[in-house]
């Protein structure tokens, strides 16, 4: 048998679906910028190709990181994916050894025992039969699993699952047909010829014995051709577009591609390599404390993929990065939402299918601006000389102990400094840029900037960690960013400053924007550890919790943020810990307002410790005197 | 005639039959908590800008809700958002969020969208 009309619906599918990824790649490719090009030409030739097929076989095809997280969808990602791999290959393999000629088409491999009954009887053709069976018994648990976790998603130990649009519920519907109607007609085929091994054979003759195996094959082949071809022809407007993307995501992510701040191939290319597996939303602290459930990064790359309109998605986020950690696929989550903030309203965008299949272009968002901007009414200022300027930021003025814990430890080290907003600074920036308004933070940054120039500092110190991200990240300085941890930790490193040791539990708050977001796990842990004893909670390092207090949630009432803060203090003095200690003026505020422990910054603690000693006080407090005394 | 300086000072009705609410209105719906400032001031006395110039919130709050929005449009824009506000607000009411849809009502109202 050479041909039959059943295999027209997967030949159309599997083409359509070649056809459509080489053109879509090509697209993209165009869409690059011209170093972004560059790189991936030099990552096609270099290391970067090796990583990234070690790269897709452990989380393509193994899925390792949702084994970590969670070894039940582990196992149901992997069995389909991984499965159905090794059936591909195999197949192909065997329709190679085992047919008349070699390098057959697509469908020979497929629907071998339609096109090959006879096959298998005895010997290695059997053994093979065997290896085939077990494949596909392996396809069919993770099968069984994503059917129960479609309706009872705890089973695999998920808090909540996606919910899906249509055409993401016939494709659905079509892949979930796939392996059972494969099973069901390679059965009734062994069954009528006596073929098969463990799965088929047994399950064909069992039913041969009280139904016509001979008649019931055809019906069967059809509907595994047709759900095939469906699967395919659906698969780029529904999330199983992850399947050929993701591909695409790691080569360009190993070829040292960046979001960046605007849309873009790249960030168009994460949208789609999201498979919407839903660990973003167990891992979201709007989701589990405040019952917002809309909002997580899952719905954001499937309303992106959809052109909806996003903004009140984009908005409605702490911005801790919880998300980002957890992300199986590594797709950087934080950014894409920071230029979906940028970007003004979406255009009603007239959808169809088509638009589906061809996307247009994603304009380049320029950057939004309501009016211009009018911070006109700030003064270019002469600070003093000096190597280290310590920043106190808004959110310190609003906390003076840790402002004036700051004054004490400056002071008892004796290192010369000029404290830049004593008197009150200008906000860094972070906040407006939070809000998605970068050009009037700009102007911000830009005075700033002038100030920290001027002062010919080689040294910035600032207490909150809001500043420390955007000082690093947006201002470009030729002075070293300290957050006053790392500041801290470095004056007990060269013994500049001696401390106590208080004997306090202490249970240590990553801030997020610290933590998460700059990566200073370390220096606050080590420093705690010099002056008291630190306890350990269940939310360490990458998995810290956010206090609730996030600047960047514009539309949380503030009811919603008291109930994340409040869950979040629960978890954290869980063994009653003396002090609930964190490095971020904010995070403190959040904390005091709903918890019995003491609430303290890193700061504060060491103030306490310090071992007063006579040191050479500050001179410039005094060249400010004598300046004042001669204004007089 | 003799000018000795006086002048007649303006009136100072408020006037709902003239006067704009639609930036308030704009904000009540899709701010519910604007509704729950009871103007107690604690937003201008923190605020950073202040600092630097004139600029309450507390005064643009009363003025949007009365509706006399021409001196607040190009006020609003001197806001830095650093959200102190929002934290010492007794009320709890989410002032940055304000800022934020009063200036786009603002640009709505220019084009006529509300």
């Amino acid at each position: 048998m050479k041909f039959d009309p059943f295999i027209i619906p997967f030949n159309i599918g599997l083409y359509f679906i070649l056809i459509y990824v080489v053109s879509r790649s090509v697209i993209w490719f165009r869409d690059l910028s011209r170093p972004d090009k560059l790189r991936l030409q030099r990552g096609f030739f270099g290391i970067a190709f090796g990583l990234s097929l070690k790269e897709i076989f452990m989380e393509s095809l193994i899925h390792r990181k949702i084994f970590k997280t969670n070894i039940r969808l582990g196992y149901m990602h992997m069995s389909l994916a991984f499965g159905w791999f090794l059936l591909i290959l195999f197949g192909t393999i065997e329709a190679d050894i085992f047919s008349a000629k070699h390098l057959n088409a697509p469908y020979k491999a497929i629907f071998f025992r339609f096109f090959n009954p006879d096959h298998g009887r005895m010997g290695f053709e059997a053994a093979y039969g065997f290896l085939m069976d077990l494949i596909l018994a392996f396809i069919l648990s993770g099968l069984l699993v994503a059917v129960l976790k479609r309706f009872y998603s705890k089973i695999v130990g998920m808090k909540k699952t996606t919910r899906l649009k249509m055409s993401d519920r016939i494709a659905l519907t079509s892949l979930w047909l796939i392996f059972p109607s494969r099973l069901l007609a390679e059965s009734f085929t062994c069954g009528a010829y006596g073929t098969g091994s463990f799965l088929t054979g047994s399950l064909g003759a069992w039913f041969a014995t009280f139904l016509p195996a001979q008649q019931m094959a055809y019906p069967f082949w059809w509907l595994y051709s047709i759900s095939l071809g469906t699967f395919f022809v659906l698969l780029p407007i529904t999330r199983y577009m992850h399947i050929p993307t993701e591909l695409f995501l790691i080569f360009m992510r190993n070829s040292g591609i960046k979001t960046g701040d605007k849309t873009g191939t790249y960030s168009e290319v994460q949208t789609y390599s999201c498979s919407s597996c839903g660990i973003c939303i167990d891992a979201c602290q709007l989701n589990f404390s405040a019952g917002i459930t809309n909002i997580q990064s899952a719905y954001l790359m499937k309303a992106i993929r959809n052109n909806d309109d996003v903004s009140e998605i984009a908005d409605n986020c702490l911005m801790c990065g919880r998300c980002d950690q957890k992300c199986p696929v590594g797709i950087e989550l934080s950014p894409i939402r920071m230029i979906q903030r940028r970007a003004g309203e979406a255009e009603n965008d007239f959808r169809n299918i088509y638009k589906g299949y061809f996307r247009s272009r994603q304009p380049i968002i320029s950057e939004k601006a309501i009016g211009s901007s009018n911070y006109s009414f700030l003064h270019e200022t002469d600070p003093e000389k000096a190597d280290i300027l310590y920043f106190a930021g808004c959110m310190t003025h609003l906390t003076p102990t840790i402002k004036n814990s700051m004054i004490k430890i400056l002071d008892a080290s004796g290192v010369k400094y000029n404290f830049i907003d004593e008197q009150g600074g200008v906000c860094c920036g972070r906040p407006l840029m939070l809000a998605g308004q970068d050009k009037e933070a700009r102007e911000l940054i830009n005075y700033n900037s002038q100030m920290i120039w001027k002062s010919g500092a080689h040294t910035l110190i600032t207490s909150c960690p809001i500043c420390y991200k955007v000082f690093k990240e947006s201002y470009y300085l030729d002075v070293e960013v300290l957050h006053h941890t790392q500041f801290i930790k470095m004056l007990i490193d060269e013994g500049s400053v001696k401390l106590n040791f208080l004997r306090n539990k202490v249970v240590y708050h990553s801030p997020c924007d610290l933590g998460r977001g700059s990566g200073v796990y370390d220096e606050p842990k080590e420093v705690l550890n010099h002056v008291s004893r630190l306890q350990k909670s269940n939310f360490e390092d990458g998995n810290s919790l956010c206090c609730g207090g996030s600047l960047a949630n514009m539309k949380i009432s503030s009811q919603k943020k008291k109930k994340i803060a409040l869950e979040a203090a629960i978890e954290l003095t869980k063994d009653n810990p003396d002090i609930l200690a964190t490095a971020c003026p904010l995070c403190k505020k959040t904390f005091s307002a709903v918890t019995e422990t003491r609430v303290a910054d890193i700061s504060e603690i060491v103030a306490e410790a310090l071992i007063e000693k006579p040191v050479k006080k500050n001179n410039i407090s005094n060249v400010k005197s004598i300046r004042e005394l001669a204004n007089i | 005639m003799e000018k000795f300086g006086f002048t007649i000072s303006k009136g100072r009705q408020i006037d709902y039959e003239s006067n704009n609410r639609r930036i308030a209105e704009y904000i009540f719906e899709n701010e519910p908590s604007f509704r729950l400032c009871f103007e107690c001031g604690g937003c201008s006395a923190t605020c950073t800008t202040a600092n630097f110039t004139g600029f309450s919130l507390r005064e643009l709050n009363i003025l949007i809700k009365r509706g006399e929005n021409d001196q607040v449009r190009s006020t609003l824009k001197k806001c830095m958002l650093c959200g102190k506000c929002t934290l010492v607000c007794p009320r709890g009411v989410n002032t940055r969020n304000i800022v934020v849809l009063a200036k786009q009502a603002f640009q709505k109202s220019d084009e006529y969208e509300i």
